[in-house]
C-alpha cells in the first residue's frame, strides 16, 4: 500500500505539471523544431517546398556576403542600443531611486507608461517627427534656418538604434532598478561617513553594486533588439533590413520558406549563444554582489 | 571640558517632533547609551551627530568647534550601522581600507593599518573573504574594524548588536568594552536593550518621546530612576501606591501594612518603586500571598497578590527553603532600597 502511495507520490509532479508542460511543447518545442526542419527543405520557384534534406539554404547563408552583411548589421545595431539604454537608463534609474515618494511613483508611471503603448504606434511617433521633409522637427528646424535638409533618420542604422532604445528604454530602468532595491539604505551614508564625495559613491560604491543590474538589463535589451521586428520594419523597410525583417520577407514576398527558416533558426542559435555565454561570465564576475 | 556637547537640539519632521531639548555633554573617552524604545528619537540624536540629518534647533559641538557646520564626509567620525552597511563588492580588507584611502594615507601604511584592524577585532587572516561569506557577527566586526580604522574622534553606533543571536551579542558586548577601554576613542551607543546598555556605558541617556528621561550611571539610572518611565524601562519593578502620613509624629511612609520613616520634605500620596530583587520574606511587612513560584536556577521568581496591587519577588537560590504557592508572606525592604516619587513638597 506504501508502496502504491509512494509511486502516486512521484506521478503527482509530472501530472500537476502537464498542462503547462503541453502548452510548451504545443506551442513553441514543436513549431521551433519544425522550422528548423524546414531550413533544410529544399524550394524552387514553380515546384514550391520539397520536403528533402539538403544544405542548400544554409550553404547560400553561409557564402552569400549579403547575408553576413545583414547579421553583422542586426548586431550591429543591437549593441549600440544596448549601449545607449544603459548609458541613459542607468542614471534614470538610479535618479528616480533617490526622488521621494510621490515623484518616485509618478515618474515610474512615466517611464513603464511607453509599455502599455504599441510598439508601432511608438515608432510612427519618431517617423511623425523626423520623417523626411515632412518630420514636425525637421520642418520647424528647416523654417528657423538650423539645418538646410532634414536630418537624415527614416532608412537610418542610427535612426533604427534611437527608436529602439527608446522602445526598450523600460527594460533597462526595471532592470537598473531592481538592482537598485538590493542596496543597503545605508550604505552611502557609510561611505560618505568614511570621507568619499558624491563622485566616489556612485563611482566606487554604486556602480559595482548595480553593474548586475546593468548588465542582466543589457541582456535583455541585446536579445530583444536583435530580434525586433516592427521598429525595424517601420524605420529601415525594404532599403534596411536586419535578420528579423529578411526572414519576414523570405516567408511573406519571395515565399522562399526554408530560407527564411534557415535565417530565423541562426539568429534564434546566435541569440542564444550569445545570452548563455554572457551570463555566464557576468554570474562568475559578480558571483560575491549576486548570491 | 566637553569633549562633545549637545546644546538644546531638536528635530522636526514637519509638525512631529522627534527629538526636544537635548543636551549632553559627553567627556573624551567616555562610553555613552541612548537608550529608549524604538521612536524615542536615539537614533534621529545620533543620525545628527553623524551629519545624516540637520538639527532644527540646538548646536552640536566637537571640541567646542561647531560640528554641524562640517559636511558629513569631513567629520571623521566612525559609525557602526545597524545593518553593517559593509560595501558588498569588495572584500573585509577592501572595505577597512576605503576610509583610509579616502584619507590619502599611502598604500604601505594602509596595508598595515588594515591587517592591524582587522587582528584587533580578531578577523586576522580573513582579508581576503567577502561579506557575504560572513557570518553575522564577523560582518559586526568587519564594520567595527571599519570604523575604528580611521581613529575616529567619535565613535558611533547604531544598535549594532541587534542582528545577532543572544549568546554571541554577550560575546560582542564584552568584546566591545574591552576595544573601547584600549584605544580610549569616546564612543556613543544607540540601544533599546537596556542589560547592553548598562553593562557597556559608563553612563545612560534615557530617552522617551523625544526627550531625556535621565542622565546617569547605570547604578544611577538603576537604583534611582528620575520617573517612572525610567524605572518601568530598565528591568523590572514594583510600583505600590503609598501615602505620608504627617499627622504622627515622626512623619511615616505608609503602603499597605508595610511602614517606615518618611524622607524629608514630602507629603500626601506617592508612589514607592522597589526592585524585585530588595524585596525579601519578613514577619513584618505587606501582607501577600504567593500566586505562581517559578525556579529560575541560580534564582527564584514569585508572583504575588499584595495588598497594595501584584508584586513580583526575585529571591537569590541560596539553598534555604522558600515559601511555597499559596502561602501568606509579608512584603519587606529596607528604606534605602526604595525609590519614593510624587507627592506634594512639604
Amino acid at each position: 500500500m506504501s508502496m502504491a502511495a509512494d509511486e502516486r507520490n512521484a506521478r503527482a509532479p509530472w501530472a500537476l505539471t502537464a498542462p503547462a508542460l503541453m502548452l510548451f511543447v504545443g506551442v513553441l518545442l514543436i513549431p521551433l523544431a519544425m522550422t528548423v526542419m524546414l531550413s533544410f527543405h529544399d524550394w524552387g520557384q514553380y515546384k514550391g517546398i520539397e520536403p528533402v534534406f539538403i544544405l542548400k539554404n544554409w550553404h547560400e547563408i553561409a557564402t552569400d556576403p549579403y547575408y553576413a552583411e545583414m547579421f553583422w548589421r542586426t548586431f550591429r545595431i543591437a549593441i549600440l542600443t544596448t549601449l545607449l539604454t544603459a548609458l541613459l537608463g542607468a542614471p534614470e534609474a538610479y535618479i528616480l531611486n533617490r526622488m521621494s515618494g510621490r515623484w518616485k511613483s509618478f515618474f515610474l508611471l512615466v517611464i513603464l507608461g511607453p509599455l502599455l503603448i504599441s510598439v508601432v504606434a511608438r515608432t510612427l511617433g519618431w517617423a511623425l517627427l523626423f520623417g523626411g521633409n515632412n518630420g514636425l522637427v525637421n520642418k520647424l528646424l528647416m523654417s528657423l534656418g538650423a539645418i538646410r535638409s532634414p536630418i537624415p533618420f527614416m532608412f537610418t542604422e542610427t535612426g533604427m538604434v534611437v527608436a529602439l532604445a527608446h522602445v526598450m528604454m523600460p527594460f533597462m530602468v526595471l532592470s537598473v532598478w531592481a538592482a537598485l532595491q538590493r542596496l543597503d539604505p545605508q550604505i552611502e551614508n557609510a561611505a560618505m561617513s568614511l570621507g568619499a564625495g558624491p563622485v566616489t559613491i556612485i563611482r566606487r560604491i554604486i556602480m559595482p553594486q548595480i553593474m548586475p543590474g546593468v548588465l542582466s538589463g543589457a541582456i535583455i535589451v541585446f536579445s530583444l533588439s536583435a530580434s525586433a521586428f516592427a521598429t525595424p520594419a517601420i524605420i529601415g523597410g525594404r532599403r534596411l533590413k536586419v535578420a528579423a525583417t529578411l526572414a519576414y520577407d523570405e516567408f511573406l514576398n519571395t515565399l522562399n520558406w526554408p530560407l527564411g527558416a534557415a535565417v530565423a533558426t541562426l539568429l534564434l542559435v546566435a541569440l542564444v549563444l550569445i545570452v548563455v555565454g554572457s551570463n555566464a561570465l557576468i554570474e562568475r564576475r559578480y558571483a560575491e554582489v549576486f548570491r | 571640558m566637553a569633549y562633545l556637547e549637545l546644546d538644546r537640539v531638536a528635530k522636526q519632521f514637519g509638525a512631529q517632533t522627534v527629538v526636544d531639548d537635548f543636551s549632553l555633554s559627553v567627556g573624551k573617552g567616555e562610553f555613552i547609551s541612548f537608550l529608549g524604545p524604538s521612536g524615542c528619537g536615539k537614533t534621529t540624536t545620533l543620525q545628527m551627530i553623524a551629519g545624516f540629518l540637520d538639527p532644527t534647533r540646538g548646536a552640536i559641538r566637537l571640541e567646542g568647534k561647531d560640528l554641524t557646520a562640517i559636511h558629513p564626509a569631513k567629520r571623521g567620525l566612525g559609525i557602526v550601522f545597524q545593518s553593517y552597511a559593509l560595501f558588498p563588492h569588495m572584500t573585509a580588507a577592501e572595505n577597512v581600507a576605503f576610509g583610509l584611502e579616502m584619507r590619502g594615507v599611502p598604500r604601505a601604511e594602509r596595508s598595515e593599518r588594515v591587517r592591524a584592524a582587522l587582528a584587533m577585532v580578531g578577523l586576522a587572516g580573513y582579508e581576503d573573504r567577502h561579506p557575504r561569506r560572513m557570518s553575522g557577527g564577523q560582518q559586526q566586526r568587519v564594520a567595527l574594524a571599519r570604523a575604528l580604522v580611521i581613529k575616529p574622534s567619535v565613535l558611533l553606533l547604531d544598535e549594532p548588536l541587534s542582528n545577532l543571536d543572544a549568546k554571541l551579542r554577550e560575546e560582542m558586548q564584552i568584546e566591545l568594552r574591552q576595544i573601547q577601554r584600549t584605544i580610549g576613542t569616546t564612543t556613543i551607543l544607540v540601544t533599546h536593550d537596556q542589560n547592553e546598555a548598562m553593562s557597556l556605558s559608563d553612563r545612560i541617556v534615557v530617552m522617551s518621546q523625544g526627550k531625556i528621561e535621565q542622565i546617569g550611571t547605570p547604578q544611577e539610572t538603576y537604583e534611582k530612576p528620575a520617573s517612572a518611565f525610567v524605572s518601568q524601562f530598565l528591568g523590572k519593578t514594583n510600583d505600590f501606591p503609598g501615602m505620608i502620613d504627617r499627622v504622627v509624629s515622626p512623619t511615616q511612609l505608609v503602603a499597605g501594612s508595610w511602614r517606615a520613616p518618611a524622607p524629608a520634605g514630602l507629603g500626601g500620596p506617592v508612589t514607592v518603586s522597589v526592585r524585585p530583587e530588595r524585596i525579601g520574606f519578613g514577619d513584618t511587612g505587606l501582607s501577600a500571598k504567593i500566586i505562581t513560584r517559578i525556579f529560575q536556577g541560580n534564582h527564584w521568581l514569585f508572583q504575588c497578590d499584595s495588598e497594595c496591587g501584584p508584586a513580583i519577588v526575585i529571591r537569590q537560590n541560596d539553598g534555604k527553603p522558600q515559601p511555597a504557592e499559596g502561602e501568606a508572606v509579608r512584603l519587606t525592604w529596607r528604606p534605602e532600597d526604595m525609590s519614593v516619587r510624587g507627592g506634594a513638597s512639604a
